[in-house]
């Protein structure tokens, strides 16, 4: 199972849930797969969708759902010491780990080689980190999300994407309709 | 009145309630009073950009951040305050401590205080240099001008001003 293939076994689960989509082909696929007005697409910004998908939950009482993928959790490491010392019991941190940068060509990481995000996550202090399989991704999203804690998932899957749009919807429009599903 | 005091008053008259930090020398006081004040979540970043995504995640859950940092910053968030603060129209108070001014001990800071200028006006981001303490008055009035208009500000305050700590 590629990213796309995830997402697609997900939705059922996190279509009306607050999600922050990490930029490029996350963002993306989620856009082509369930445009949501609860879907935040990162446009630009590489890195940051687990620190605002922190503030989110922390601004206010909704599920939150942060999916991200390896190569951002990478270039945002200060993220997970921040994540474990301000607990948020409504956030879940999604990290698709597929081992590669796959909206610039699919260069392999770091995380698909010796370095374990789940082992750093929890070498950060995250109290609830789960990592599991691509084909397990459904009940482990729904368990987390059924749950009263933290949770981080590393969902590991095969390196791949499909064809995509980019996303065309003004980033006010994005953030507008966004924060009126926050407030409502 | 302690700067200190008088920017803690314009945090809260602004209901400011949410502030992200990474700290300077010359910032230590007023962090202090932002752990301690009872309205607002303070919660310290491991580098500014990280920070910018905490204000703006809380941003869209309705609180009203800042974040307070050095000038050094300003080199590590050009790519957050353009495609996320400017991209999105998020408004960001920037409380910055500007190192390399007149009473620098170190050389080094002064290689980014030359260019902390340049680079916020290339952004188009209006600014606001506290000299002397009684600039901090004007606070209370930046950050609602900030939070009206959906944009970044940036406060620099430099050595100078802090005397009045």
């Amino acid at each position: 199972m590629i990213r796309s293939d995830v997402l697609k076994t997900l939705i059922p689960l996190i279509s009306e849930q607050l999600l922050v989509t990490n930029i490029g082909l996350p963002s993306q696929e989620m856009h082509l797969l369930d445009d949501q007005p609860s879907n935040f697409y990162m446009l630009g910004t590489m890195g940051l969708a687990s620190s605002i998908g922190l503030g989110l939950a922390l601004a206010q009482d909704k599920k939150v759902i942060a999916l991200d993928g390896d190569g951002s959790v990478l270039m945002n490491f200060g993220t997970l010491p921040t994540i474990a010392n301000n607990v948020a019991s409504n956030f879940i941190l999604l990290i698709i780990d597929n081992g590669s940068y796959g909206s610039t060509g699919d260069q392999p990481t770091y995380s698909g080689m010796k370095t374990s995000l789940s082992d750093v996550a929890t070498a950060c202090g995250c109290d609830h980190v789960v990592e599991c399989q691509a084909e397990d991704a459904f009940d482990t999203v729904k368990a987390a999300l059924e749950g009263d804690q933290m949770t981080i998932i590393v969902c590991k899957c095969e390196s791949g994407n499909i064809k995509v749009p980019v996303i065309d919807i003004d980033p006010v429009v994005i953030k507008d309709r966004f924060m009126k599903v926050v407030q409502s | 009145m302690s700067v200190n005091d008088v920017i803690m008053d314009a945090l809260v008259e602004n209901k400011v309630d949410f502030v992200t930090t990474v700290p300077c020398k010359q910032l230590a006081g007023v962090i202090e009073k932002i752990d301690e004040a009872p309205d607002i979540y303070h919660i310290p970043a491991n580098r500014e950009d990280e920070g910018m995504g905490l204000c703006a995640g809380a941003y869209l859950g309705g609180k009203r951040p800042a974040i307070i940092m050095q000038n050094t910053a300003i080199g590590v968030t050009i790519n957050s305050l353009t495609t996320l603060i400017q991209f999105y129209r998020m408004p960001l108070p920037m409380l910055i401590s500007y190192r390399g001014e007149v009473g620098e001990p170190v050389a080094c800071q002064v290689e980014m205080a030359v260019h902390t200028k340049a680079l916020l006006n290339q952004l188009s981001i209006p600014i606001y240099h506290f000299h002397k303490p009684e600039d901090a008055d004007e606070l209370t009035d930046i950050l609602s001008y900030c939070y009206m208009s959906k944009k970044p500000v940036a406060v620099l305050m430099d050595a100078t001003f802090w005397k009045g700590a």
